[in-house]
């Protein structure tokens, strides 16, 4: 059950979002989103001083996060000089045919009258979208996004294959999945290339493994001689190739069917391959702005990493972090350790709760209130 | 939930690894493994069960030989290849950083 938008995106929940175009509207998008239930504000220190791949890639996640079918209209909050227009991501999120209302500071003549004109706005567009009603829709619509972090040695064996067999079961059934973290791919790039469709897709993913391993080097870290590091191979992990086996695993077996860069729009069936860090907020924040609904994410130690606009639903390794982080973590994948279930069991619960979520219920992570949201950078800024 | 069930509940023997793939030469101890120690396991896609006796102590989360490998033998998990062999590993034997070497680093 979800809501169907005007270009055909079916989105899992129907927030209004206010979005700050840059550092120095941040504070006045939070104070015009506070306590008005239905609206939510992204957070962020970015929109201006960017150098070039910066710049797009900002701008891209600000209108993809708009974009996302989980919003129901934005009102965007500029201040009137920064790099990144209002207008520019006005324009890119109208592209998808949904509502967006501008309020820029210099405009409105300071911040007190940008938040009454901002309040007035987002308390209508909240009445409108509250008219939206759910409807019985595929489960093909879904776009789901994988994440791991807080990994312990059980995470290659329980959770992560878990979750691998969900994304295959949602392919199966004509879904799309998402497999990123891009330096979590060194040492076992080579066989994830294999599994791209084409030639095109293979030489992109080597090439963005590539890039972060020459940033990497340049900063004097060798990420490839450094793994697995002296815990991993404590813990029982012998080689590098293992350890990102084990990483990738979550994305499950199926071909790779595009390979995009951060953030970019996921539109092809199937398995999508997305360049992002290993940072978990930067990562889901890209993914989501890639189109992904809800993003399944696996840990041994437990995080309350969420996202703004998406749930997120977190499946621990080991039962011990699911009895102590028992309000960040929704499914125990721990049973595959101690032999209960195989990670395709644990893969069906996950796709009940998924079902379950994709209609409304809330996860851990959304009712922690974690509105996280942060943005990948690669240059700094001038 | 699979396993023997024992009379009065519970389970007859103990898991103590596991293996991702059928075409996987290791498995993945759960539990510690005593040396000499009788052990069964699951191979979780197809959910065959494997006996194997271990010839020396494999900790929790590291890997036991699932049969016995000549020295430069690819080892497999998650059904690829996550390095080669640098001595001979009989079946049962602890396989890590001492007998395994990577091919990327």
């Amino acid at each position: 059950m979800g809501y169907v938008r005007p270009n055909g995106k079916v989105g899992v929940r129907n927030h209004v979002l206010v979005l700050p175009t840059v550092s120095c509207s941040a504070h006045t998008a939070v104070k015009i989103a506070n306590r008005i239930k239905g609206a939510v504000a992204l957070y962020h220190e970015h929109g201006c001083g960017h150098m070039g791949p910066d710049l797009d890639r900002t701008k891209r996640t600000l209108i993809g996060m708009g974009t996302n079918p989980n919003v129901a209209s934005v009102l965007v909050v500029g201040l009137g000089c920064e790099q990144i227009t209002p207008e520019d991501v006005a324009r890119g999120i109208a592209a998808s045919g949904k509502r967006v209302e501008v309020v820029v500071i210099q405009d409105a003549h300071g911040v007190r009258n940008a938040i009454r004109t901002g309040r007035r706005l987002v308390r209508e567009l909240v009445a409108e979208a509250s008219q939206a009603e759910r409807t019985q829709v595929p489960v093909s619509s879904l776009i789901l996004g994988t994440e791991c972090g807080g990994s312990d040695a059980m995470s290659g064996v329980s959770a992560n294959p878990a979750v691998g067999a969900l994304v295959d079961k949602l392919i199966n059934v004509g879904g799309k999945g998402i497999l990123s973290e891009t330096p979590e791919f060194i040492g076992a790039e080579h066989l994830l290339a294999e599994r791209a469709c084409c030639d095109r897709e293979r030489s992109l993913l080597l090439g963005f493994v590539h890039e972060i391993e020459s940033i990497a080097h340049e900063a004097g870290e060798d990420i490839r001689g450094a793994q697995p590091s002296p815990g991993n191979m404590a813990g029982g992990l012998t080689t590098l190739e293992e350890k990102s086996l084990g990483c990738i695993r979550k994305g499950g077996t199926h071909q790779i069917q595009a390979v995009i860069d951060y953030a970019e729009e996921v539109t092809e069936s199937g398995l999508t391959v997305m360049n992002t860090t290993g940072d978990d907020i930067r990562s889901i924040s890209g993914m989501v702005a890639g189109g992904s609904q809800i993003v399944v994410f696996t840990t041994g130690r437990g995080t309350p990493a969420g996202c703004a606009i998406a749930p997120v639903i977190k499946i621990s390794s080991n039962s011990r972090a699911f009895r102590e982080m028992r309000d960040c973590i929704d499914i125990n994948a721990g049973t595959v350790v101690e032999g209960k279930e195989t990670p395709y069991e644990v893969a069906d619960r996950i796709f009940d709760l998924v079902l379950r979520v994709a209609s409304g219920k809330k996860t851990k992570s959304e009712l922690l209130g974690q509105n996280d949201f942060a943005i990948d950078r690669i240059l700094p800024t001038i | 939930m699979y396993g023997i069930p024992a009379p009065g509940g519970g389970y007859e023997v103990e898991r103590k690894f596991l293996v991702h793939e059928p075409e996987d030469n290791v498995g993945v101890a759960v539990k510690d493994i005593a040396g000499g120690e009788n052990v069964e396991g699951i191979i979780m896609r197809g959910r065959d069960l494997i006996t194997i006796t271990a010839i020396e102590p494999v900790p929790f989360g590291h890997k036991i030989a699932l049969e016995d490998m000549a020295t430069g033998t690819e080892v497999k998990r998650y059904g690829a290849n996550m390095g080669v062999t640098t001595q001979p590993i009989p079946k049962g034997a602890h396989v890590h950083v001492h007998n395994v070497r990577s091919t990327r680093c």
